[in-house]
């Protein structure tokens, strides 16, 4: 830690002070590139959080993608594995696979993880991996400029559908997390937000759980962040998560999927194998 | 399993020789004429005596990605295919070189283009030992011409490859994939314990102790002037290779008037044509490649010296041809025969091409 942070902290804990709140020693001191307001530098600090309070920061390995998040190895005190462009869930195969007794996870975008990552995820999910996934989806390729994603909105606009995502065109928006948790070899699926404070509590839950399955054996666990891109969106933050909540959420609802290997309670099991009626931007 | 002869297939020599030298995971996809290598090893359950991991991936692109995270925890890991999917692999390839990880890949080449043919072929060489993925880098390549050698280098690969921290390619073809022949296995070499991979490993992602800073395994290195500094590094490894690790083989070298240079299976189909060149009075020399990178140059341009011509033998358009000029500055009437799309060469077309191309 930044030596003079660390002293200026010692002086008021003398002065009387007390500490209700500080950082994770699970990360480092590496300014992070994202951009302010964006949902990955909380989800970082969420699993950087579920790592210390674990204590398993000496036995943790992950795996970051292409994209965005590709320099996530920086931010964590961990050991760290930089993946080829949607070869992450493969890569941490591997990993899990020759040392079973380490946590595991991978951190992956929507255009990373759900376009040119499709086989792997879907056979390391088909598998059972007895891993963890984060999957942060924002609807955009925002490393590389905004682009379209698997996950675009229909009539989304992005920097390759200037006027807007057409079904006829590019297909549907592909909803992954539902997808997997159809395969019998993923343990827990769910989808969270980090927009607010309520719902950064449920997400670190959800990412806990999905590190304590690793204990258990049972298979994938799998956590989608819904997470605005507010410089793809062309947006202020704030202005981008009410979007997210307004558009995103419809296609994308919050909530588990499958907990402990079954359907989650409330989700209707239709809803993840029958068409789904698409909410389409006015 | 200790020093006894064997008949194998050169394909299970390759599997039963990863499992003996303490090899820790093995990732594949089938593929012919190379699928008797995961076919061996998941009929030998390794797992369940070296307690060696074997998984079937789902395509090439996983397997060597599987490869790539695997070995970067300092383990030793390989994977094996033939030509259409080891160009599957090229990019998790250089990712391994651009991350510097130790690693053990297997080619037993078919002819292509494209899907080709199932046939043995060595056009593969430019692929193997240019680059074939982006960015400059090496693969250590080693050539068998046996059975044996199959087996041995899988032994050998491990120590270069730790050695140098880069990825090992072992580059047959389907003629020593398929062919039995006899050979000595070696004695077992168990698989490292915990303490020994993290001495091998320094580098590796076994977990963050208190007492090191975080291991990273990464390609990427957004600052050009230090992505410069880390190209000059793995240039200067691959010079100490050419310095330290060539491997070949001379055979009636010494009063040649011409040699044949070749490498794998058409070494072996060479040495018979040079053998028949013998017995009608023409002094031919055999200079067969073991390593294809680093190439034998200072070695070949001192045997060339002394000869007339040299005839290039490989089942390609003319690739090894290419790097036997520069050896020898093109200071020898040189010539390339081969056939190929899977089409393996008589020893009496061997030595027709080396009296018409050569002699005349």
């Amino acid at each position: 830690m930044n030596q003079d942070i660390e002293a200026r902290k010692q002086e008021l804990l003398k002065e009387g002070y007390e500490e209700v709140y500080t950082r994770t020693k699970v990360l480092t001191d590496a300014v992070m590139h994202y951009c302010p307001g964006c949902g990955h530098g909380t989800t970082h600090r969420l699993i950087a959080e579920v790592i210390d309070e674990m204590g398993i920061q000496d036995n943790v390995v992950g795996v970051s993608p292409v994209g965005c998040s590709v320099l996530a190895y920086n931010y964590f005190d961990v050991d760290f594995q930089e993946a080829a462009h949607g070869r992450a869930p493969a890569v941490a195969t591997a990993i899990k696979r020759l040392n079973p007794d380490t946590y595991v996870f991978t951190y992956q975008g929507d255009g990373d993880l759900a376009a040119i990552g499709t086989a792997e995820t879907i056979h390391a999910a088909n598998r059972g991996e007895n891993m963890t996934m984060i999957f942060v989806n924002n609807g955009i390729y925002g490393m590389t400029g905004g682009q379209m994603a698997p996950t675009t909105l229909v009539g989304m606009r992005s920097a390759t559908t200037p006027y807007g995502r057409r079904v006829d065109l590019n297909g549907y928006p592909l909803r992954m997390t539902e997808l997997l948790a159809t395969l019998p070899g993923t343990y827990y699926v769910t989808r969270q937000s980090v927009q607010n404070p309520a719902a950064v509590r449920k997400a670190k839950a959800a990412i806990r759980k999905a590190f304590e399955n690793q204990k258990l054996k049972k298979g994938l666990s799998f956590v989608e962040i819904l997470s605005n891109c507010n410089s793809g969106w062309k947006m202020t933050p704030v202005a981008a998560n009410k979007w997210m909540e307004d558009n995103m959420m419809p296609n994308y609802p919050i909530g588990d999927i499958k907990v402990d290997g079954k359907i989650a309670e409330g989700i209707d099991a239709n809803r993840l194998v029958v068409d789904h009626p698409l909410t389409v931007m006015q | 399993m200790a020093r006894e002869l064997q008949l194998m297939k050169g394909n299970e020599a390759i599997a039963r020789a990863m499992i003996a030298s303490g090899c820790d995971g093995y990732f594949g996809y089938p593929i012919t004429p190379q699928s008797e290598v995961m076919e061996t090893l998941m009929a030998e359950k390794p797992w369940e005596t070296t307690g060696m991991t074997v998984l079937q991936a789902e395509s090439e692109v996983a397997s060597i990605n599987m490869v790539y995270g695997g070995a970067a925890t300092g383990k030793k890991v390989a994977t094996s295919s033939s030509s259409p999917g080891i160009s599957l692999m090229q990019e998790g390839l250089t990712y391994l070189a651009g991350a510097e990880i130790p690693c053990l890949v297997v080619n037993v080449m078919r002819g292509g283009p494209g899907l080709g043919t199932i046939q043995p072929s060595q056009s593969d060489y430019f692929q193997s030992t240019k680059g074939g993925g982006h960015g400059d880098y090496q693969l250590y390549t080693l050539a068998p011409a046996s059975v044996q050698e199959m087996y041995d280098f899988v032994f050998e690969a491990w120590d270069i490859a730790f050695k140098y921290r880069n990825p090992v390619l072992i580059l047959s073809d389907g003629a020593i994939g398929q062919c039995m022949e006899k050979l000595y296995t070696r004695d077992y070499i168990p698989r490292w314990t915990e303490e020994e991979r993290r001495a091998k490993a320094p580098w590796g992602t076994w977990g963050k102790p208190a007492t090191r800073p975080h291991n990273i395994i990464t390609s990427l290195e957004l600052d050009s002037a230090r992505q410069e500094v880390f190209n000059l590094k793995l240039q200067a490894k691959y010079a100490e290779m050419k310095e330290k690790e060539v491997r070949y083989e001379t055979l009636n070298c010494e009063d040649a008037e011409y040699i044949i240079v070749a490498y794998g299976s058409s070494s072996r189909i060479a040495m018979k044509a040079m053998q028949m060149a013998r017995e009608k009075g023409i002094k031919v020399g055999l200079f067969r490649l073991i390593t294809l990178f680093p190439f034998p140059t200072k070695q070949l341009a001192e045997v060339a010296k002394h000869v007339k011509g040299i005839l290039c033998v490989e089942m390609s358009a003319g690739q090894m041809i290419e790097d036997v000029k520069l050896a020898t500055q093109c200071g020898v009437k040189t010539e390339h025969f081969g056939r190929f799309g899977g089409i393996i060469p008589t020893p009496g077309e061997v030595l027709e091409a080396l009296e018409n191309k050569i002699i005349k």
